[in-house]
């Protein structure tokens, strides 16, 4: 795992800049959380970062180099929001997950690096031949997580992986991530637009408005003692994070 | 795959379509070997001659048999029609996925080019087509073909810029796979299916266009014929028997129809699927499910604005009702704030819905008493002034929710036109003034913008300015913020919070997040699988809950105040189907307390003496922690 | 369709005369892309020809001298380049060049013959919308839900028939039966009121099941959308929620496909002209292909291609009333 630097990224679809100069530091084996409201650049981040929207100034660098954004062996990956749009509905759950380890095995390895991927996010290894049909929306997303993993990727982002999915499944995913990233030592850009849920996971939290970066820090730091008004207002926001006071004051 | 084709040929669309085009094929691969010497056969006796005993639909200026004519040239007819097809379909696949291979800026050179020749007719096309490749059979198939492709490729562009924008491809792109091995592994098989459907029906339109082509005189030469090529020659004595031109012609349209047909039973066998699988999901056995308790009478010294009893929502399924919504009771208070939690498909929308009468056929509604302001909905058939001026409704998405045709300030002011009697001015004054109360700032002039001009959050509060254009007693909101950032959603929070206190308008809330509930609510009703299994103050929600159920939804959604050394609880196994409801209580599957009563008997909604409501055999006892390896089970 | 409330009138919406401003801009701009591919396409139409067109035009038997100069009087020899220019220039004036059969200037011809074909069309599009709205429409309503399953299959059985039959086949039908048996309507030519009738439905049938179909389906989805929803959630009367929220949006869905039908429509007079011997433009751009009067080929192209074009800008800017999201997508 390895530290992935993002250095004055600016990204701009026509005449709106939607990322302006976003500078952030994911630290080796840690998690960083990325918050902001839909618009403000977060998802264009994740994209930039694993070449699937293109990067007007600065750079993206992974261990002080350039991100590779060909070949078959790439060091980033991402899950995405959608547990239904993210797997091929005609491809079995191992196929889908063959397709992203980039090594040529055997057929006998090959299966045997299936088995443990599943293994790793707490799916039966009977589900390889089974298609997404058959599976419920949190399964769907850890097979996306196994998927994102194939590849042994540097760093992995994820994006919004929660907010599709029942409250009842939600806490399922969460703890996944966490075990991953303290057996693993996974890096990871978790993208959410839940500042509890981003509590939760992150070590660190990023504060996206408008596409700047407006305050960045520790998580228990940011929180408790966030220092632009804009976090501020967000933390506000947040509903029933001390109901009984807030229904007094109104 | 194999069912879906074979429910093709339970339809009657589909046995005519395949039966007709099965015929048609056939007289296409034999007519020319049995009766091709008859067809070609010269009676100078005869020529010209209407229909006999002889000769069936007469003959042609050489005495020939029109009869077999018309039935050796189906060959020629349909193969030519499908190699145009073929054609048209190859350069449009090329043209349609060129966007995807060749990257931006090459694609969008092809896309301008297809929009810029698909807005011409295709006759237009074939005509062009026709004077370069000249006059005859070949000229025509390459002109056909040709003319057909930027339709085709349009139509695949849309199926492939559709797939490739899912974000299985996007994961594919991470992962590194290649262009080519997607287009082949991931676009085309998702989008075979319509574009094979397509590609039959257009062969159907291709026979037509051939038919005239050669009609024309611009496609098949003598002395060869097609169904146009003998058309043309019948017309020329419609006056005397008018059959010679006809017969060719109903030939073409019943392979015409052929070939539309069988391609409509087919998407339709398609499309169906996912109505036919809505169907089976809901079936469900109709035995008696246990009669819920209605003992809510703790209500009924209140002033309720709102009093339901023992509703229940029905659709028809394959194999009899099923009931998503299974004897919900309780009331509202007069400004009461009450909110309703659950998962998706716990009963929760439906039971919103249900209330304001918005149910529609084939659903189903009943009640043992639901009335609202003192008039029963059930009974009363005219409620729409009450509904109209009385009850308000927000919608989920207010993206969605308004007639995105329709200004702004006209949507809120037909309400006033229809309920309150007022005249145009009014209306729109009133309109205005509501826009100005739900704090749109500028409201003259957002009241003349249409919904796309409006912010998410904009739209609902002017969806709740429309609920205030009367003056209701009551305002149901569904799921009104899940669309919403957060601080949007704290705003259209607060708003309905001071439009309650300012109207004295009762809330029912309908959301999937336990805090936001908590926060705008006096007390909530937890759902699951269409019953309301705990109903408690909503300061209780996080302390006291009784219902495992309630406990294990507070505890499995993280809050700011959540400990971070410990896992989350998770709830195994899945939510109930309204089509597999089980014996007993429907949440035992999940619920880390059942034993065998609670497989055996669905427990009852009992009230306890501060009018708590919990239906559980073990409310209340204590339950250990679910870890994440229990929970994938 | 009423007017869109015209109790709010916009009085001081600079902004939105700019969206309207730039939407007139890009359109216009399409056009003219679209309007120099159609005549660089019909310029090129003649060299793509494969052998001589002159040769061809005049027959095998034509002595070489009169083909030359003929060639000459073209310009054929010229560079391509020029020629092209040449073109171009003439075409501004009015000028489409001279037949090579009649030796009369092209824009002569056209001008007599467009007026039957125009005439045609439109009147076919008018009473195909007249037909296909009303009904789509009240089938939708009816056909809700599931409900009434025989109407909705009596209807689907007969729109899919009616509309699989291309309109010079129910031209010759139409004919055998109310013109040859019935003697109602003449059987051909240009004459009189009566002699529409047959042409205009021949034309106006088809479209007019594929189109009542389209509303159908549009009329169904719009009925299942969240507006819809809202507006019953308002109480209002069926009859406002059917024809005021629900009709301008399935007819702005509908628009693109009648524009395309219309379009299709003055292509479909070329074979309906044959049928009924129509002195227009569709009988003349099929003799002129088959006598391979080139000139005359390329200028009836031409307009038949400018009068689709401006079909479909004139769909573009009724969308743009109807549905003002339109105005500010891309392209």
């Amino acid at each position: 795992m390895s530290e992935l630097v993002f250095d004055h990224v600016t990204v701009r679809y026509g005449t709106s800049t939607v990322l302006d100069e976003v500078s952030l530091t994911v630290p080796d084996g840690e998690v960083v959380g990325l918050v902001g409201e839909s618009g403000s650049g977060k998802s264009t981040l994740a994209k930039a970062a694993v070449g699937l929207t293109p990067v007007q100034g600065g750079r993206i660098l992974l261990d002080g180099e350039p991100i590779r954004q060909r070949g078959r062996r790439r060091p980033v990956s991402m899950v995405f929001q959608d547990p239904f749009s993210s797997l091929d509905p005609r491809m079995t759950i191992g196929e889908s997950i063959a397709e992203a380890i980039p090594e040529r095995l055997s057929r006998a390895d090959r299966r045997a690096e299936i088995v443990r991927l599943l293994e790793l996010v707490h799916l039966d290894a009977g589900r390889v031949t089974q298609l997404p049909g058959q599976l419920s929306g949190g399964q769907r997303q850890r097979v996306a997580l196994a998927r994102a993993l194939a590849g042994r990727p540097r760093l992995v982002i994820a994006d919004e992986i929660t907010s599709a999915l029942d409250v009842s499944v939600q806490g399922a995913v969460l703890n996944l991530v966490r075990e991953m990233q303290r057996e693993l030592g996974l890096s990871l850009l978790f993208i959410s637009h839940n500042l509890a849920v981003v509590r939760y996971v992150a070590s660190q939290v990023a504060v996206l408005e408008g596409g700047r970066i407006v305050e960045h820090g520790p998580t228990a730091d940011v929180l408790e003692r966030p220092q632009h008004a804009y976090t501020r207002q967000l933390l506000a926001a947040i509903p029933g994070s001390n109901h009984t006071q807030t229904k007094e004051n109104r | 795959m194999t069912n879906r084709w074979s429910r093709v040929l339970k339809t009657p669309v589909g046995i005519a379509g395949v039966g007709l085009l099965t015929l048609v094929l056939l007289l296409a691969v034999f007519a020319p070997i049995l009766w091709g010497d008859k067809a070609n056969a010269v009676d100078t006796d005869n020529l010209l001659a209407g229909p006999s005993a002889d000769h069936w639909l007469g003959t042609d200026n050489l005495g020939r048999d029109l009869f077999y004519r018309v039935l050796v040239a189906t060959r020629l007819s349909v193969s030519l029609a499908l190699l145009a097809t073929a054609l048209g379909t190859v350069v449009g696949v090329l043209l349609g996925t060129a966007p995807l291979l060749l990257g931006r800026r090459a694609g969008r050179l092809v896309t301008a080019l297809v929009n810029l020749l698909v807005a011409f007719p295709g006759l237009l096309l074939v005509l062009f087509f026709a004077v370069v490749f000249g006059v005859g059979a070949k000229g025509a198939v390459l002109a056909i073909g040709l003319a057909g492709a930027p339709a085709f490729a349009r139509l695949c562009q849309t199926l492939v810029a559709g797939v490739a924008e899912l974000e299985y491809v996007a994961a594919a792109r991470i992962a590194g796979v290649g262009r080519f091995r997607i287009l082949l592994r991931h676009v085309l098989p998702n989008v075979a299916e319509p574009l094979v459907v397509n590609v039959t029906i257009s062969a159907g339109g291709v026979l037509l266009s051939f038919a005239g082509l050669s009609f024309l005189g611009l496609g098949v030469q003598p002395p060869s014929y097609d169904w146009g090529r003998l058309m043309q020659d019948g017309l020329a004595g419609i006056y005397t028997h008018p059959l010679a031109a006809l017969a060719p012609g109903i030939m073409v349209i019943v392979a015409g129809l052929a070939f539309n047909l069988t391609g409509e039973a087919v998407a339709g066998a398609f499309g169906m699927s996912a109505v036919t699988r809505f169907g089976q999901a809901l079936q469900v056995d109709t035995g008696e499910t246990p009669a819920s308790d209605l003992r809510h009478d703790a209500d009924a010294d209140r002033d309720l604005v709102l009093d339901v009893r023992d509703l229940r929502v029905s659709f028809p399924g394959a194999a009899g009702p099923v009931h998503p919504v299974r004897g919900v009771s309780f009331g509202v208070a007069a400004g009461e704030a009450v909110g309703v939690v659950g998962e998706s498909g716990s009963g929760k929308s439906l039971t919103a819905l249900s209330i304001a009468r918005l149910v529609e056929e084939p659903g189903l509604v009943d009640a043992r008493h639901l009335t609202f302001c003192g008039t029963d909905l059930l009974a009363e058939s005219d409620t729409d002034q009450l509904l109209g001026t009385s009850l308000a409704v927000v919608f989920q998405d207010p993206m969605t929710s308004f007639n995105p045709a329709m200004r702004i300030g006209a949507q809120l002011a037909e309400v006033g036109r229809h309920h309150q009697g007022l005249d145009r001015k009014e209306a729109s004054d009133r309109a205005v003034d509501r826009l100005r109360a739900v704090r749109v700032r500028e409201p003259e002039r957002r009241a003349r913008q249409y919904p796309f001009e409006f912010s998410g959050g904009m739209r609902q509060r002017a969806m709740i300015g429309m609920g205030l254009m009367g003056s209701p007693r009551l305002i149901i909101a569904d799921e009104p913020t899940t669309a919403l950032d957060v601080t949007v959603q704290s705003q259209v929070l607060a708003l309905l919070q001071d439009v309650r206190r300012e109207e004295g308008a009762a809330l029912l809330l309908i959301s999937h997040d336990v805090s936001v509930v908590s926060d705008v609510c006096d007390r909530v009703l937890v759902m699951y699988a269409g019953r309301i299994v705990e109903d408690l103050p909503t300061a209780d929600l996080h302390t006291r809950a009784q219902h495992p159920y309630t406990r294990a939804l507070v505890a499995a959604v993280p809050d700011m105040a959540t400990a971070l050394d410990a896992p989350l609880a998770t709830i195994p196994g899945h939510p109930v189907d309204p089509a597999q409801m089980p014996v007993g209580c429907a949440y035992a599957a999940r619920c880390p307390l059942a034993t065998a009563v609670c497989r055996e008997q669905d427990p009852a909604l009992v009230a306890d003496t501060s009018g708590r409501r919990v239906a559980c055999w073990h409310a209340g006892e204590p339950i250990e922690m679910v870890t994440a390896e229990e929970a994938t089970a | 369709m009423a007017a869109l409330t015209p109790a709010v009138v916009p009085t001081r919406a600079a902004w939105l005369r700019n969206r309207w401003v730039r939407f007139a801009v890009r359109r216009t701009g399409r056009l003219l892309v679209s309007l120099w591919v159609l005549v660089t396409a019909s310029f090129l139409m003649i060299h793509f020809v494969p052998g001589d067109p002159v040769r061809a035009a005049l027959g095998l038997t034509a002595p070489a001298d009169l083909v030359a100069a003929k060639r000459e009087a073209l310009g054929l020899n010229d560079p391509l380049l020029t020629q092209y220019v040449h073109y171009l220039g003439n075409l501004l004036h009015g000028d489409l060049g001279e037949s090579i059969q009649s030796q009369l200037p092209v824009a002569e011809t056209i001008g007599q013959r467009l007026p039957a074909t125009a005439s045609l069309a439109f009147l076919a599009f008018g009473v195909a919308i007249a037909i296909a709205v009303p009904v789509g429409v009240a089938v939708a309503v009816a056909t809700r839900r599931g409900r009434r399953r025989r109407t909705e299959l009596a209807f689907a059985g007969t729109s899919v028939v009616l509309g699989a039959i291309p309109d010079f086949l129910l031209g010759v039908a139409l004919v055998a039966v109310f013109a040859v048996n019935l003697g109602w309507f003449p059987v051909a030519g240009r004459d009189g009121a009566s002699s529409y009738v047959l042409p205009v439905l021949a034309l106006a049938i088809g479209p007019a099941a594929v189109l009542a179909r389209i509303v159908r389906v549009e009329m169904l989805t719009v009925l299942e959308t969240d507006y819809i929803r809202t507006a019953r959630a308002k109480r209002l009367p069926a009859l406002r929620i059917h024809l005021r929220h629900a009709l301008p949006n399935a007819v702005t869905a509908t628009l693109t496909l009648g524009g395309m039908l219309l379009a299709s429509m003055v292509a479909g007079t070329v074979l309906v002209e044959n049928v009924f011997a129509w002195p227009g433009l569709g009988s003349t751009i099929v003799q002129s292909i088959v006598s391979k009067d080139y000139p005359l080929v390329q200028g009836t192209v031409l307009v038949y291609g400018v009068i689709v074009l401006i079909v479909n800008n004139l769909v573009d800017v009724a969308l743009a009333v109807l549905d003002p999201r339109s105005t500010i997508g891309d392209l």
